[in-house]
């Protein structure tokens, strides 16, 4: 860091420095997020209750796994960022080995080798992976000269794709995408050139008819096909999308009241607590509650963007945008694919479906965004 | 390195990460827009189609069956009736694994290769989506247990209670009042889209009998109910309900009392017997023998029933009452006088003289009557009825014509079907010139002539024709259309204005009193059924060859096997001075004539005496008739 930067930032920095800090900041409490995924949090409960069936087995262990998220999200706010880019490397290389485990030591389920067991502790790799992918791309970007050059941008792309590939052969497709989106997010907000972009977006296109019409068989063409449209296979694939675009659409503004849904507590809707609770509200509260969910996301996107403005350097920039996108990722690629825009692919609503851990990476998320906004410039102590 | 380090430019990556960030956040606004939109489009837009899927998806239209209509017989007695039973049925679409499911119940219930043979034909059958096939019917209370407790591993297998079909009276109707069973095949192609709207509750329909002939109103009217179910077709609640209409009850007038005595009167020999009460036309009771146990039918008959039953020789099937086609034999013999006497072919006291065979002029073939030596010189219309005298009406018949007996005879009911409100009546044959020209492109002879005069040849009857015939003869000429049921719903079926054959009074009473003399003098035919009566019977006997006789061979029964035997046949009316009843029996290869005869005097006893052996003042009135 040359001296010149140092003293041409002074000023703008002084003004926050005069500021008192308040008793949030000293715990590296980002206030305004934090009442924002409480009121999500309690939507997401009040939501599942009725999405699973009424039971309350599933709110008490979504419980559980929210206070574990909550309380790792504070420890995680009060970590230096610089910790985590020190260690980011390490990180990402011990959750590739894993993924690498998974596939001699994996357990199944449903056709899927995806978790792996330590001393009767069942986790997946690919959770891991969920942070530590934008972390080493974000880490590896900041030491650089932006915006990066093409030799890095290959670098990058290699540490974005080898976790990708693995996590896609497992097989995840769902969370594969968001991997890798994750790196990619962070690798566009480091400036990647536009001329780059165009020029991968050109190659995809100008890649595909060829595949499309040489390469791959006729079965390959019709499931990509189905994926595309899955109402044309009724029972298969299209049986859910269908179902839950009833179960939407019959929702209409207001809804059919909490827990008086007729598709979802009659069991027409498949998944409904886990990847199709969006068909659950929207049938339940309506396109009223639909807005809300919207709105809360938007305004926690809002203020992870804020966050990421304000960071105190490139390496927080990219991370903190590079999760707040991820986390929109997650909410269109679910919400669309519910709403039957989008393929089926298994991704869960964030906050509100029902899951285990996948709360707590996401909540560490999080945690990781309040450090980068609670960060107090070094310099000065 | 083409160059030296370059140096980081704070200023300007922070300017790209601002840029950066703005433009993502302008995408994000406008995939939440798209989002939105989609929302709006679902929810708001094509809200109504989805409501309207989402109600199809969870209300489900059912139909609930009619309670079929009871059947009585004219005092009240049941002679059809629902019964609760519980069947096990298994609904397809919900089963995982049929062989498996059948498996664990074949463990469970023994079910055997029969039931499983039908199941699987029924399965096969066109049915609705999601009807429930059975399996079983009347479930013991271990069984219904036992399916309870294995219910987890039965998915799509259900036991539901149901009303069935039951005859009380097992084999005593089955020829009259008939059965139900399961809609096959052919009857579901067969339905119109009305009547498969309105058997979408029942699985079975009237087959034989009145059973089918009155279908149509023992049906009822189907209800339905929308019902509210869950994904897996569950019925969770009612949410609204059309009831349905119980089908009609018909009161008969069919007497159970004179059909037990009619059908124990036959004593296991085969036969049939029809009893018509002469005022109303109405039919007290209808036997065939031998009969079967209807009860079999309702839920499907085992395969071994019912080739045991379609195989037997004497063919319990088959209702010989409406049926069966003999030579009506000398039975018509006073309907043919009275032929002769209208005609004036013949009168009151117009005598032959027998040498116990006749000739036609220019013919060489002798026919020959019954008593070889013939039954005198001063053979009359009552001696010849009495005796059963051939040769009178060999004579009568050749003088009387084809033409002319063959009109009267119409008049009573012959060559024609009664109108029998029991289905598969047959017509029978009373021939004509035109008849036989057709049949056998033949003219007509004058031996066919004789023929007829015996009720023999080509005339075909059967017994609730012959019955008919005679219930004619009994009202002096008045036909009325014979009906088993009186009463629909309480009110009187009506009955079509009879129709009347003008004969002079004096005629009927020498063809009466000829008649009485059958039974009532030494000579009669039926003289054996005399003794003990209370009242004077009116009858007449006959005998149908069912091997015919060559000429000149004489007729030995030993000779023959039992069932080249004649048919015996006895028709009669009672009382003489005021008929109330009129009966035709039939005996299969009953030889003698006096084995009829004596059946019809246990059914006439059986109507007219009381408990007490006295003649009753009038004949029942029917329950719940209106008359």
């Amino acid at each position: 860091m040359s001296s010149r930067d140092f003293l041409r930032r002074m000023p703008e920095a002084s003004r926050e420095l005069r500021r008192p800090i308040s008793l949030w900041q000293k715990f590296h409490i980002d206030l305004p997020l934090l009442i924002l995924l409480l009121a999500l949090t309690a939507f997401g409960l009040v939501v599942l209750y009725s999405a699973s069936g009424q039971e309350l087995y599933y709110v008490k262990r979504q419980g559980v796994f929210f206070l574990l998220a909550y309380g790792t999200m504070f420890a995680v706010a009060q970590i230096n960022i610089h910790v985590f880019q020190r260690w980011a490397p390490w990180v990402y290389l011990g959750g590739i080995v894993l993924l690498v485990l998974v596939i001699f030591m994996g357990i199944g389920a449903k056709g899927a080798q995806r978790w792996l067991s330590l001393g009767g502790f069942r986790f997946q790799p690919s959770e891991i992976l969920k942070l530590a992918v934008p972390i080493v791309v974000a880490s590896y970007l900041a030491g650089r000269v932006l915006p990066p050059r093409f030799g890095q941008v290959l670098m990058t792309l290699v540490l974005i794709f080898v976790p990708t590939y693995l996590i896609w052969k497992q097989p995840d497709l769902g969370t594969s995408i968001l991997i890798a989106s994750s790196g990619l997010v962070v690798l566009f907000m480091a400036g990647l050139r536009w001329r780059y972009i165009g020029g991968a977006v050109g190659a995809v296109l100008t890649g595909a008819w060829p595949m499309w019409q040489f390469v791959l068989h006729d079965y390959q063409r019709q499931r990509i096909l189905t994926m595309f449209d899955p109402e044309a296979d009724k029972l298969g694939a299209g049986w859910n999308i269908i179902q839950s675009k009833t179960a939407i659409g019959s929702g209409g503004v207001g809804g059919k009241g909490w827990l008086q849904g007729t598709q979802s507590q009659l069991d027409f809707l498949p998944e409904s607590h886990t990847d199709f609770i969006i068909a659950v509200l929207a049938e339940e509260f309506g396109l009223m509650g639909v807005l809300i969910l919207m709105g809360l996301y938007l305004l926690i996107i809002a203020r992870g963007l804020m966050i990421a403005l304000g960071a105190q350097d490139t390496f927080g920039k990219l991370l903190a945008s590079g999760i707040i996108v991820t986390f929109f990722i997650y909410i269109f690629v679910n919400m669309g694919m519910v709403a039957g825009l989008l393929p089926v692919v298994g991704v869960p609503l964030p906050m509100v479906s029902l899951g285990g851990t996948s709360i707590v990476t996401l909540m560490t998320g999080f945690g990781i965004l309040m450090a980068i906004g609670t960060e107090r410039r070094r310099v000065t102590a | 390195m083409r160059q030296p380090q370059q140096l980081k430019d704070h200023f300007r990556e922070a300017r790209i990460f601002r840029h950066r960030v703005v433009f993502t956040a302008l995408v994000l606004i406008v995939l939440m827009g798209v989002l939105v939109a989609r929302f709006y489009n679902l929810q708001v837009v094509n809200h109504a189609d989805y409501v309207t899927q989402s109600d199809r998806n969870r209300v489900h239209v059912q139909s609930i069956p009619p309670t079929r209509g009871l059947i009585y017989d004219r005092r009240g007695v049941l002679l059809a009736e629902n019964i609760p039973s519980y069947n096990l049925s298994i609904i397809k679409e919900r089963v995982d694994d049929l062989e498996q499911t059948l498996d664990v119940l074949k463990e469970l219930l023994s079910v055997d290769e029969d039931e499983l043979e039908k199941f699987h034909k029924r399965l096969g059958q066109r049915r609705r989506p999601f009807e429930a096939v059975p399996l079983r019917y009347r479930l013991k209370e271990d069984e219904i247990a036992r399916i309870a407790v294995n219910e987890y591993r039965l998915p799509g297998v259900e036991v539901e209670a149901q009303l069935i079909r039951h005859y009380p009276y097992g084999q005593l109707f089955a020829h009259s009042v008939g059965y139900v069973g399961r809609i096959n095949d052919r009857e579901l192609a067969a339905f119109d889209p009305e009547q498969y709207e309105r058997y979408s509750g029942t699985h079975i329909t009237g087959k034989i009998g009145l059973e089918k002939y009155y279908e149509s109103i023992l049906l009822g009217e189907v209800g339905h109910q929308n019902v509210e179910t869950n994904a897996r077709g569950q019925v969770l609640r009612v949410l609204d309900r059309t009831d349905p209409v119980p089908g009609a009850n018909l009161t008969l007038n069919l007497d159970a009392e004179l059909q037990k005595a009619a059908f124990e009167a036959f004593e296991g020999m085969r036969g049939a017997a029809v009893v018509i009460d002469t005022e109303t036309g109405g039919v007290l009771s209808m036997v065939s023998t031998p009969s079967f146990d209807p009860n079999l039918f309702v839920t499907g008959i085992s395969f071994k029933d019912y080739r045991a039953l379609n195989n037997s020789l004497d063919l319990p099937l088959f209702n010989r009452a409406l049926q069966a086609q003999y030579p009506p034999g000398s039975t018509v013999k006073p309907m043919l006088g009275l032929a002769g006497l209208h005609n004036g072919v013949i009168n009151k006291d117009y005598a032959i003289r027998d040498p116990g065979f006749y000739q036609l002029k220019g013919d060489e073939r002798i026919h020959r009557d019954w008593k070889p030596r013939g039954h005198g010189n001063h053979v009359n219309l009552k001696q010849a009825i009495a005796e059963s005298c051939d040769t009178y009406f060999w004579d009568l018949a050749f003088r009387t014509g084809i033409d002319r007996m063959h009109a009267f005879g119409v008049k009573f009911g012959l060559g024609s079907r009664t109108g029998v409100d029991v289905p598969s009546e047959r017509r029978g044959i009373w021939p004509s010139r035109e008849w036989k020209r057709g049949a056998r492109g033949l003219p007509w002879f004058p031996g066919d002539s004789l023929n007829m005069g015996l009720g023999q040849g080509d005339v075909l009857a059967t017994p609730i024709q012959l019955a008919l015939m005679t219930s004619t003869i009994a009202n002096r000429g008045e036909r009325k259309r014979p009906l088993l049921v009186n009463t629909i719903n309480g009110e009187v079926v009506p009955v079509d204005a009879p129709s009347q054959t003008h004969v002079s009074e004096q005629h009927w009473d020498t063809v009466f009193d000829a008649m009485e003399s059958v039974v009532h003098t030494v000579r009669g035919t039926a003289n054996v059924i005399r003794r003990g009566t209370k009242y004077q019977i009116a009858g007449k006997t006959g005998t149908a060859q069912v091997v015919a006789i060559k000429q000149g061979e004489k007729y030995d029964s030993e000779k023959l096997a039992e069932r080249h035997r004649d048919h015996a046949l006895f028709v009669a009316f009672a009382p003489v001075d005021k008929p109330r009843l009129a009966t035709a029996v039939l005996v299969e290869n009953g030889e003698k004539s006096s084995k009829a005869a004596k059946i019809a005097r246990k059914i006439l006893d059986q109507w007219l005496l009381d408990s007490e052996g006295q003649l009753t003042a009038a004949t029942p009135t029917v329950v719940g008739g209106a008359g």
